[in-house]
């Protein structure tokens, strides 16, 4: 009962507490997610009006402005084809939030569906997790080179050589969710009223996996950005005449001596499209659910 | 009792605040007294305040939340709420140690419970480790805990509710301690172990001389352990008095409402208790004037709007309520 | 109590629950929750089951309900077998028997409003237009005492008795004739538990409903109770009506029970036969009388032989080689 009188004691404060938090838990409350949230928002925006907004043609190569430095005309400068920089990053955002969100539906959507029968069909569980054991155990590099050898390179090898090791992991997180869940008294309440399956399902058990699914799919998102990177740069990933970040940054690390603005521009984009993601990740979290933190 | 107490509260006020927002009152004004060899029971419902004064004695407020806002705590004399933090360690467990609930999250799941015990005694007589041990073993032994050489290496896993229970106990009377507060030790307990352990704390008391608060929201705890009683509702005092004066005279409305909604063997088959409508006021909504006035039926304007003061209706017997205020019925 | 008068009838209902395997993998070791239990439950009557805590006593309700599946034992509601029913055909069947849980933060989906949780059985048996419905809704809001306007909280906003309301008035909504209430009142405060425990009484009253009330608190069984069970490890040890087994309790079990509970007033105080030493495990329940490690008159036979249920024309059964109704 002590405990209980002290957390009825501290809740009858905490509405004070949540009004008025420390600077600085307020900042890395709100602050950093909303920052996270805006540039995010920034960059998905110049990828969608990228046809618009570049000022030149990616592909459009122009040998006499051959690895020019950034100036007026060329803003991030030009490759060794005479191509522009600026234009080409800008369409590269494109591959790399295809990927991310592609990959990120596409593991959720599967890891929900398997995590849930795992986590509630007993019978079920034993062989999907081993085989999902095995998908972790495939380096997802390795999986895309393999995959890369037996078809044509296209972005959608890209896609699913990301997702299959990804989805051992989401099932993982709603199955350890389901499993908790089922063990609530107010699941065997749902059964005594005579709750059927398929409601049982919708309405007692999926909506408890949501939060730390959404939270889930943001850093999935952020790790695919930059896989994706990973691939294409090795020249396993997206096609090397589509303009994706790991295609410019390889391409332009053969000039890095003469040329860094090839592999700076680029680079800078990347790193803050997975940071916005992760931080309006642990945005999301925090806000989503607090215990998810250690969770996770 | 012509003779001091041991541990007298005087005033007390525990408050909850953050930053700059108007602290919340969680006890207001509560003075009690205990002496030793006497067991003093402070009952209440949940969110009463009962288990903030206990731990309030101790200075073991949560924090940064919690903290005392008025009054003093009197060990023979001293006032624990001005001395050093390292004064008031050395007080824990050695002059005034406590047992809680829930025995399981209150001992150490990965000592032995024979360490536990020796460190609480190295830690304040600094014996060697050997006495300690032999201390521990002995302890163990007077809390009747069958094959005492065997437990003394085991994990608090290891044991049962009840054990683990005993194994608090004769922590907390390790180092003879003058007073012990008991918060609820029995709730989470079967009522065949509670009586072993109620037995056991009334043995104890008998033999070492302690003063005992016991916490508790049940009355018949109260009826088996207490020679004093001292209600309360909603963070303040509402009645005290001896043990006999109020199971014979209950006289405030809060008091007779939970001996009459207490269904207790051989009483009432079958018919409807009576209940106390309504539920207990939320800390920070507390209504102004008696705390209990909107769950009271004999509650008149004047119960609303002031908040009565303790007056004395019996030998020892004090009761906060306008019914027996000045004039009115005394 | 014949088969024919009572709404639920149990008979022989054992449960036993696997706990890994010995050192080697020899043989799973088995927990013997439920060991041969058998009652039966007449219209408007209210059967108390107490025990302390592991004695099975929640198990007997959770397997009646088959929340979990009965190893073995034979359930009969209103005349229908329904122990070996099929899960989409004891669907049906839940509309007669419903539940009270001990815990009314657990048992409500914090994810629901309480109108929602309410009104999910009705959705379930697709009982009425919506419109009816929400009436229905309504009219059990305001027969536990809870005021409609509340229907659009969540649990978290509702005090602890007003959740076990909340968690009555959905298991009145289908209109059982069997309600299991297992330990329905044990976490609330005494005040709180009043309120509940009246309007049991009330509903039972107005809507004739049976009970299978289960508890710990001895006080409150005998209060509610028209019969009584005692359940020691995995067995019911004695059965009376409630005024003989009180008045006159024959297993020195019972005795026990009823000698540890706390006097109501001061000057009763006693000392007590206190009972020596825990409940052993159910994982190697005692040979013969499961009491006799503990029991304060056991003899030789009591280790060997193990007791049977032996009741006389009272309705007075006692599970002792010492004691028997009859004597």
């Amino acid at each position: 009962m002590a405990a209980s009188e002290v957390t009825a004691a501290t809740a009858a404060v905490a509405p004070t507490a949540r009004r008025r938090p420390s600077r600085l838990r307020r900042i890395r409350r709100y602050l950093l997610p909303a920052m996270g949230a805006v540039l995010l928002v920034i960059l998905i925006l110049s990828a969608l009006v990228a046809p618009w907004m570049a000022p030149y043609d990616p592909f459009e190569m122009n040998v006499v402005d051959r690895l020019l430095p950034p100036n007026e005309a060329y803003w991030f400068g030009t490759d060794a084809y005479g191509r522009d920089i600026f234009s080409r990053t800008l369409y590269g955002g494109r591959v790399s939030l295809v990927v991310g969100a592609s990959v990120a539906l596409a593991s959720t959507a599967i890891g929900l569906l398997i995590g849930v029968i795992a986590g509630y069909f007993r019978m079920a569980d034993a062989i999907l997790m081993r085989i999902m054991d095995g998908l972790m155990a495939i380096p997802g590099i390795l999986l895309a080179i393999g995959l890369m050898s037996l078809t044509r390179a296209s972005i959608w090898v890209v896609i699913v050589a990301i997702t299959i090791p990804e989805v051992p992991r989401v099932v993982r997180l709603v199955r350890s969710v389901v499993l908790s869940v089922r063990e609530q008294v107010y699941i065997q309440a749902a059964t005594a009223i005579g709750t059927r399956f398929p409601r049982l399902m919708v309405r007692h058990i999926l909506p408890s996996t949501f939060a730390p699914l959404i939270v889930q799919a943001t850093y999935i998102a952020a790790s695919a950005v930059l896989l994706e990177s990973y691939l294409s740069f090795l020249g396993v990933g997206t096609p090397p005449e589509i303009p994706s970040w790991g295609n410019i940054i390889a391409e332009g690390r053969l000039y890095v001596q003469i040329a860094f603005w090839n592999i700076l521009f680029p680079s800078i984009f990347l790193a803050l499209m997975v940071l916005s993601i992760n931080v309006l990740g642990d945005g999301l979290r925090d806000m989503l659910d607090p215990r998810l933190a250690r969770r996770l | 009792m012509a003779q001091e107490p041991v541990l007298a509260v005087e005033s007390l006020r525990v408050e909850f605040a953050t930053g700059d927002a108007p602290p919340v009152v969680a006890v207001s004004d509560m003075s009690f007294e205990v002496h030793r060899g006497e067991t003093l029971c402070i009952v209440g419902e949940s969110g009463c305040g009962k288990s903030l004064t206990a731990l309030s004695i101790l200075r073991l407020l949560p924090r940064p939340y919690g903290r005392i806002g008025a009054g003093r705590v009197l060990l023979d004399g001293r006032d624990l709420t001005t001395v050093s933090e390292a004064e008031i360690r050395a007080v824990r467990g050695r002059a005034i140690s406590m047992i809680f609930q829930e025995p399981m999250t209150s001992l150490n799941p990965v000592l032995t419970v024979g360490r536990q015990i020796a460190e609480t005694v190295m830690v304040h007589e600094g014996l060697s480790w050997q006495d300690c041990m032999d201390r521990a073993l002995e302890m163990l032994r007077q809390v009747r805990i069958p094959e005492p050489e065997r437990r003394l290496h085991e994990y608090p896993h290891q044991l049962s509710g009840g054990m683990r229970q005993r194994v608090m106990i004769a922590m907390a009377l390790a180092c003879r301690p003058r007073v012990l507060l008991a918060d609820e030790p029995t709730t989470a307990l079967d009522v065949t172990i509670q009586a072993q352990i109620l037995d056991l704390i009334r043995d104890l008391q008998q033999e070492t001389g302690a003063a005992v608060v016991l916490i508790t929201h049940d009355l018949g705890v109260v009826a088996e352990m207490a020679q004093r009683v001292l209600v309360m509702y909603a963070g303040s005092k509402v009645e005290e008095g001896s043990v006999e004066e109020i199971f014979d005279a209950p006289s405030h409305p809060y008091t007779r409402g939970l001996m009459a909604a207490m269904p207790h063997l051989g009483g009432g088959r079958g018919k409807r208790l009576n209940e106390i409508p309504g539920v207990v006021p939320a800390l920070d909504a507390r209504p102004p004037g008696c705390a209990f006035a909107p769950r009271c039926m004999q509650a008149v304007a004047r119960c609303h709007a002031e908040a009565p003061p303790l007056v004395q209706i019996g030998g020892t017997h004090t009761v906060a309520c306008w019914a027996h205020g000045q004039g009115a019925r005394a | 109590m014949t088969g024919k008068t009572s709404v639920l009838d149990v008979q022989g209902l054992v449960k036993h629950y696997s706990v890994g395997r010995g050192l080697f993998g020899s043989g799973r070791r088995r927990l013997h929750a439920v060991d041969g239990v058998s009652f039966a439950i007449a219209p408007g009557e209210t059967l108390g089951l107490v025990g302390e805590s592991g004695c099975g006593k929640s198990t007997v309700g959770k397997a009646v309900l088959r929340l979990v599946e009965p190893t073995a034992g034979r359930i009969v509601l209103e005349g229908e077998d329904i122990t070996s029913l099929s899960r989409s055909a004891l669907i049906a069947k839940r509309r007669k028997m419903q539940v009270i849980f001990q815990d009314p933060y657990s048992s409500l989906n914090p994810r629901m409003t309480a109108g929602e949780i309410v009104q999910e059985p009705l959705i379930n048996f697709g009982i009425g237009t919506r419109a009816e419905q929400q009436e229905r809704v309504a009219a059990l809001f305001a027969r536990v005492g809870l005021r409609p306007d509340q229907r659009n909280n969540y649990p978290h906003e509702f005090s602890g008795g007003q959740r076990q309301r909340l968690g009555i008035a959905r298991a009145l909504a289908l209109g059982p004739s069997v309600v299991i209430a297992d330990e329905p009142v044990s976490a609330l405060d005494v005040s709180v538990q009043a309120q509940v425990i009246n309007l049991l009484m009330d509903l039972q009253e107005e809507y004739g409903l049976s009970y299978l009330f289960i508890a710990h608190d001895l006080g409150v069984v005998e209060h509610i109770s028209h019969r009584v069970a005692v359940m020691y490890l995995g067995k019911i040890v004695e059965t009376a009506p409630r005024d003989m087994l009180f008045a006159e309790p024959r297993h020195p079990y019972t005795e026990a029970l009823l000698a540890a509970v706390p006097v109501s007033h001061p000057r009763m105080r006693r000392r007590r036969v206190v009972l020596k030493g825990d409940v052993p495990s159910p994982i190697n329940p005692p040979s013969g009388c499961r009491f006799h490690t503990r029991c304060p008159i056991a003899v030789a036979r009591c280790r060997e032989e193990e007791p049977a249920l032996l009741g006389d024309s009272s309705g007075h059964s006692v599970a002792c080689h010492l004691r028997t109704p009859a004597n």
